[in-house]
């Protein structure tokens, strides 16, 4: 029964990512990639990390993918407007998505001899063992990361607050 | 997983979708009646004994009007954004317990459909999907107007959600688990005395309960934070375009959300189902009538607090949107991180 | 001198508008509204002003002009002569009537030798003024306490003597 849920949440998660790549309207790209979401968070859910699933939907579909489609639908983009992309950033793309599918390539050959790691405790996965983890063993890596989103959100304040100096004049 | 468990799961997830139904219908009602009340009038009295079946009049007429969709390029998402709202409005009901354990049939039963450890995180997670049933709608309408109603509504949904989720962590810092079954049951009876205090988390957590309270009218759309369907300015917000029982969907929708929220707010703050005097109970009528009588408490507690939305409806008027942003960011927030710091530090004292 | 606003207020409850600073207490909104809510809730409890019409009716006032009756006499006669003094009153030129003369055997019928064959008030031109009452000789046309009831044509307001003309049943009545 898992196998076949690991079966369709994949291809799930594989069909609606290319439909995030084919599709020709943004919004109906932001929408497939929110799919392909929560196929993957099925994927935490099979893999018995709860809290990680909970969280990828609340952080990915329910905040980030939200501001995407608040500036897609705000833009109004639709087919029509699309133009045709300069030669030059054609080529740019192709380059740059061969070299990523080398990377892929790359760690795919690798990742075979690697063996995966089989169900060490079935409540690796529970928010008591992952919040012991992350604030004991893991605790000045995660800080660093808050400081981080802490700079980003004053550059941010910084950015949108309003000049006082330019108002005046 | 043996059949047992399947059946019983079964019969209470369909019980508790009847009564969530059942309960979000008569809220249509009890709004126009409560309604009434406040402004000295009677209310609707003409269907059934006291106007009991007016609900089923209303229902009637939504299904049988006609069911119009406008001229838009996306049929598809214009019918999946009152259904996705609809999907998220019932989910959260599945980690809500409704009560305490009850012995049956030489088993004993947790009324709850599901006790997962995140309950409170998958409470979040749901509403913030349930975001994409306004602005998917709001967007397929193919109309100025409804745009402009989803995306306050949108904004307003995240912003308060943050706050929202501020709040509650100063009573998760206290609980210690995100379960709300042990939420609840951290809560029993009214007194605790010995810890000597009150066990219910209101008394533990104001500020918490406050700012709680505040962010789930915004969440649910309710007044003084309707904005997104302010008919002054925006005709209908985001269901503008929508008639018939989708505009019923998303009506209905709001209702089932004021019923959950209310039993969330019951369940963390409330002691969601305990009672004064459950030992005594306890002694006398044994576990059964204690969780029976948990179950009406709950539901006691859940329709004061949705007397309490259509209370605050006819007081408050409604925010203007710089002042609900205001509020929002500048207030709440803050506050709530400020009850945090509070809150920690108080634990480390006490320790 | 700038007068003080209350003291030319009618009904002394006027208040200056100001845009001052919100004090503290005003800030945390919390007290206003629990003040407010405090009102709605002795409306809750307030006594229901709703009529439930059909059953209750309101009182009318006693001097209520409605729908027009044309009397008869005592005999059950119709008292109107059709002199044409209530249409002439008419500031709405709402009234109009065929006079006709009686034939001999009607005299339980029509009091005088003349008597209106028609008779119609058009019910939407109709001002309720009560001119009409006041200048009748005869006594014949009086406004009572009904109303006037809905319809879906124009044509239908358009009253003639079977809707006018008091029931013979009622005078009767009311000899006994």
């Amino acid at each position: 029964m898992t196998l076949y849920i690991f079966y369709f949440l994949s291809f799930v998660a594989i069909f609606c990512g290319l439909m995030t790549v084919f599709s020709r309207n943004p919004i109906h790209s932001v929408l497939y990639l929110i799919g392909c979401f929560f196929a993957i968070a099925g994927h935490y859910l099979l893999l018995e990390a709860e809290f990680l699933a909970v969280v990828h939907i609340i952080v990915y579909a329910g905040a980030i993918m939200v501001l995407f489609l608040f500036t897609l639908m705000m833009m109004n983009l639709n087919e029509q407007i699309e133009k045709h992309k300069p030669a030059l950033a054609r080529m740019a793309a192709v380059i740059a998505s061969g070299l990523l599918m080398l990377v892929l390539i790359a760690i795919l050959k690798k990742a075979d001899t690697l063996t995966v790691a089989t169900n060490q405790n079935d409540a690796i996965g529970t928010i008591k063992n992952l919040g012991k983890i992350l604030l004991d063993e893991y605790f000045f890596p995660f800080e660093f990361a808050s400081v981080l989103f802490l700079t980003a959100m004053v550059g941010a304040v910084l950015l949108a607050k309003k000049d006082k100096s330019k108002v005046a004049s | 997983m043996d059949s047992f468990f399947l059946i019983e799961k079964g019969v209470l997830i369909v019980v508790i979708f009847a009564i969530t139904m059942l309960i979000a219908l008569y809220s249509t009602f009890a709004e126009r009646k409560i309604a009434a009340f406040f402004q000295d009038r009677v209310g609707p009295n003409r269907a059934g004994p006291g106007g009991i079946l007016q609900p089923l009049a209303d229902g009637l007429k939504m299904f049988t009007k006609e069911d119009f969709t406008p001229d838009t390029p996306n049929k598809f998402l214009f019918i999946l954004g009152p259904g996705l709202f609809m999907t998220t409005a019932l989910l959260t009901s599945s980690v809500i317990p409704w009560g305490d354990t009850v012995n049956l049939f030489g088993r004993e039963f947790n009324l709850q459909v599901a006790d997962i450890n995140v309950a409170v995180i998958f409470i979040f997670g749901v509403v913030s999907i349930g975001v994409y049933g306004i602005m998917i709608g709001g967007w397929a309408s193919n109309n100025k107007y409804s745009l402009l109603g989803a995306v306050r509504a949108t904004s307003q949904m995240i912003s308060y959600e943050i706050a929202m989720g501020l709040s509650i962590i100063s009573v998760l810092m206290m609980t210690g688990t995100l379960s709300l079954r042990e939420i609840s049951l951290q809560q029993y009876g009214f007194i605790n005395w010995n810890e000597h205090w009150f066990s219910w988390y209101v008394f533990r957590q104001p500020l918490a309960f406050l700012i709680f309270l505040t962010c789930a009218f915004a969440e649910t759309n309710r007044t003084p934070f309707d904005l997104p369907e302010c008919e002054s300015e925006l005709i209908g917000g985001y269901h503008t375009e929508y008639s018939s029982m989708k505009l019923g969907f998303y009506l209905f929708a709001e209702y089932i959300n004021m019923f959950i929220s209310s039993a969330i707010i019951s369940v963390l703050f409330f002691g969601g189902f305990n009672y004064p005097g459950m030992n005594w109970v306890n002694e006398t009528w044994g576990i059964n009538a204690v969780a029976f009588l948990g179950v009406v408490a709950l539901f006691i507690k859940i329709f004061f607090f949705i007397f309490f939305y259509m209370w605050v409806r006819w007081t408050v008027p409604r925010f203007r949107y710089d002042q609900l942003m205001n509020l929002g960011w500048k207030v709440l927030i803050p506050l709530s991180i400020l009850n945090i710091v509070i809150t920690g530090g108080v634990i480390l004292l006490l320790k | 001198m700038a007068t003080d606003i209350k003291s030319i207020s009618l009904s002394g409850r006027k208040k200056e508008v100001s845009v001052k600073e919100m004090t503290f207490m005003e800030k945390i909104y919390l007290p206003e509204i629990a003040k407010g809510m405090g009102i709605t809730l002795r409306h809750f409890f307030k006594k229901k002003v709703t009529i439930n019409y059909p059953e209750e009716k309101r009182e009318f006032s006693p001097v209520y002009r409605g729908r027009h009756i044309l009397m008869r006499d005592e005999n059950g006669a119709e008292r109107c002569v059709a002199c044409g003094l209530c249409a002439v009153a008419c500031p709405a030129e709402a009234i109009t009537m065929v006079a006709a003369e009686r034939k001999p055997g009607e005299e339980g019928l029509y009091r005088e030798e003349k008597y209106a064959s028609v008779y119609e008030i058009n019910m939407l031109r109709c001002i309720f003024c009560g001119l009409c009452e006041e200048a009748c000789p005869k006594d014949a046309i009086y406004l009572t306490e009904d109303l006037i009831k809905p319809d879906f044509t124009r044509e239908g307001f358009i009253y003639g003597k079977d809707k006018l003309v008091m029931p013979l049943e009622d005078k009767i009545e009311k000899i006994k």
